[in-house]
C-alpha cells in the first residue's frame, strides 16, 4: 500500500502529473471573483467563505478523472486488480494520494487566498478547519465517481455531472461553518455534520468504488 | 497441481465464446493457447486471472499464485525502469529486482525514463515484472509482441527457467518458443455453440 502511495505521489510530482494544477486553478478563480463583483471590500468579505469553498470544490474536480484513467489506459489497473492488494485498499490509497496532492495543498493555500478575498480575521480558523475536514470527503466521493466512469471516452464530463451533486452536502455544511465563523457565531453544528459526512464517506465509499471498478474491468 | 480449469464457460461482451474448457497445469508445465483471432484467448486468460467471472465452471488455483500480463504492460512513462520494477516488486512483497533486470538485459537501461524506451524494450520491462512477482503461475497474453528475435530467445529462456523452477505458464502466442514441457491447446473445439433463441433478449440487457 505504501508502495502504491509513494508511486502515485511520485507520478503526481513528475512532469505531466498535474500536481499544482488544482492549486493554480483555485488561485485563478479566487483572483477572478473580485474582478467580477467589483472592488467592494464589504461585499467580498461577505461572499469570501462561499467563493473559497466553491473554488476548492471545482479545483478538486479538475484532477479527478486522472485517478484511474491513466492507470486504466496503460494497463496498470488490470495488473493492480490481480495484485495481492485488495481492491478496497487500492481505491483508498488512490483517494488518499489524490487528497495529498490536491486537497491538502488547497487547505494550506487557503489562508493566502482568503486574504485576496478580504475574509474577516475571525473567519480564518473556521475556514481552514472546514476545508481540512471537508476536502477528504471530496477526494473519496470523487474516487467513487472516477471508478464509475473509468474506461469511458469523454468520461471527464460525465464524471463532473455525477460527482457535483454528491458534493452538495459537503459544500453546504463546509461553507456554512466558514460563514458562521466569519459572523462570530457558534459553528459546532455544521462542524459535526461535516466531520460526520467525511467519516461516513471514508468508511463506506471505498467498498462501493472497489465493486464498481471490478465491474468496469470486465 | 497449480491450476485446474473444470468445465469453464466464458463470455465476452455478453456473448458466450468458449465452453467446457478443461485444463490442468502442474509444476514445470506450460500450455500454449492456439486459435484464430476472436476465439477467446484473451477472455480465457482474463477469466483465469480473476478479472471477470466465468459463466459456468471453476478456476481452481492456490490463492495468490497467479500473475497476469496482458496486452498493455502497465508501465509509467515518467518513472524510470528501475522505479517501475521496484514498485511492482513491493506490491508483491519483494524487494530484489536485479535478477529481473539481468534476465531481460535491462541493467544498462535501469536509470532511464520508461517513456523513452522503444516498444520492444517496454515489452521486456513488462515481462521482467513477472520475475519480480515470485508467483508460480504465469498467464501471458501475446507476450512476444514487438520483441525482436534475441528478445524472444531471452523470453523463452526466462519461461524455461521459470518452468524448471517448478512454475507453470499459460500463454497465448503464435510464435514457436521451443519450450520443454509446453503443449499446444487448440481452442477451436471448445467454441461455444450459437446461443438459443430463448437467450435472445440477453444480448440487449
Amino acid at each position: 500500500m505504501i508502495a502504491l502511495l509513494t508511486r502515485d505521489l511520485r507520478l503526481a510530482m513528475r512532469a505531466g502529473g498535474g500536481f499544482g494544477l488544482g492549486l493554480a486553478f483555485f488561485l485563478i478563480v479566487v483572483v477572478l471573483v473580485p474582478f467580477g463583483v467589483g472592488p467592494q471590500g464589504a461585499l467580498l468579505a461577505r461572499i469570501a467563505a462561499g467563493v473559497l469553498w466553491l473554488g476548492a470544490l471545482l479545483a478538486c474536480l479538475l484532477s479527478l478523472d486522472r485517478i484511474f484513467a491513466l492507470d486504466w489506459e496503460d494497463g496498470s489497473l488490470d495488473l493492480l486488480a490481480t495484485a495481492p492488494l485488495p481492491m478496497e485498499a487500492t481505491v483508498s490509497v488512490k483517494a488518499l494520494a489524490h487528497w495529498l496532492t490536491t486537497g491538502l495543498p488547497l487547505v494550506l493555500a487557503a489562508p493566502g487566498f482568503a486574504l485576496l478575498l478580504n475574509l474577516p480575521g475571525a473567519g480564518y480558523g473556521p475556514l481552514i478547519l472546514s476545508l481540512l475536514l471537508g476536502t477528504p470527503a471530496l477526494s473519496v466521493i470523487g474516487t467513487f465517481g472516477a471508478a464509475l466512469t473509468v474506461g469511458l471516452k469523454r468520461g471527464g464530463l460525465l464524471l463532473s455531472l455525477l460527482v457535483l451533486p454528491l458534493y452538495v452536502p459537503t459544500l453546504i455544511f463546509g461553507a456554512e461553518m466558514a460563514r458562521r465563523g466569519v459572523d462570530g457565531l457558534d459553528y459546532s453544528t455544521p462542524l459535526l455534520m461535516l466531520a460526520g459526512i467525511t467519516c461516513g464517506t471514508i468508511a463506506l465509499l471505498p467498498f462501493a468504488s472497489a465493486a464498481v471498478l471490478k465491474v468496469n474491468l470486465r | 497441481m497449480l491450476l485446474r480449469l473444470s468445465d469453464l464457460a466464458i463470455a465476452r461482451g455478453g456473448m458466450r465464446v468458449l465452453e467446457r474448457v478443461n485444463l490442468e497445469l502442474g509444476p514445470g508445465q506450460a500450455r500454449v493457447l492456439r486459435g484464430p483471432n476472436g476465439i477467446g484467448k484473451t477472455t480465457l486468460l482474463r477469466t483465469v486471472a480473476g478479472l471477470q467471472p466465468p459463466l459456468a465452471g471453476h478456476v481452481e488455483a492456490a490463492p495468490e499464485s497467479l500473475v497476469y500480463a496482458g496486452h498493455a504492460d502497465g508501465i509509467k512513462a515518467t518513472l524510470s525502469v528501475a522505479e517501475n520494477l521496484r514498485f511492482w516488486a513491493q506490491v508483491f512483497g519483494k524487494t530484489d529486482i536485479s535478477d529481473a533486470l539481468d534476465a531481460f538485459e535491462l541493467g544498462p537501461l535501469s536509470g532511464r525514463m520508461a517513456g523513452l524506451l522503444s516498444a520492444g524494450q517496454k515489452r521486456r520491462l513488462g515481462l521482467a515484472r513477472l520475475l519480480v512477482t515470485g508467483r508460480p503461475v504465469w498467464l501471458l497474453d501475446e507476450p512476444t509482441v514487438s520483441l525482436d528475435r534475441d528478445a524472444v530467445a531471452m523470453f523463452a529462456r526466462a519461461v524455461g527457467a521459470h518452468l524448471a523452477g517448478g512454475g507453470a505458464a499459460l500463454l497465448a502466442t503464435h510464435i514457436e518458443l521451443g519450450l520443454e514441457g509446453a503443449e499446444p491447446l487448440e481452442l477451436a473445439p471448445f467454441k461455444a455453440a450459437p446461443a438459443d433463441l430463448d437467450d435472445f433478449d440477453e444480448a440487449f440487457l
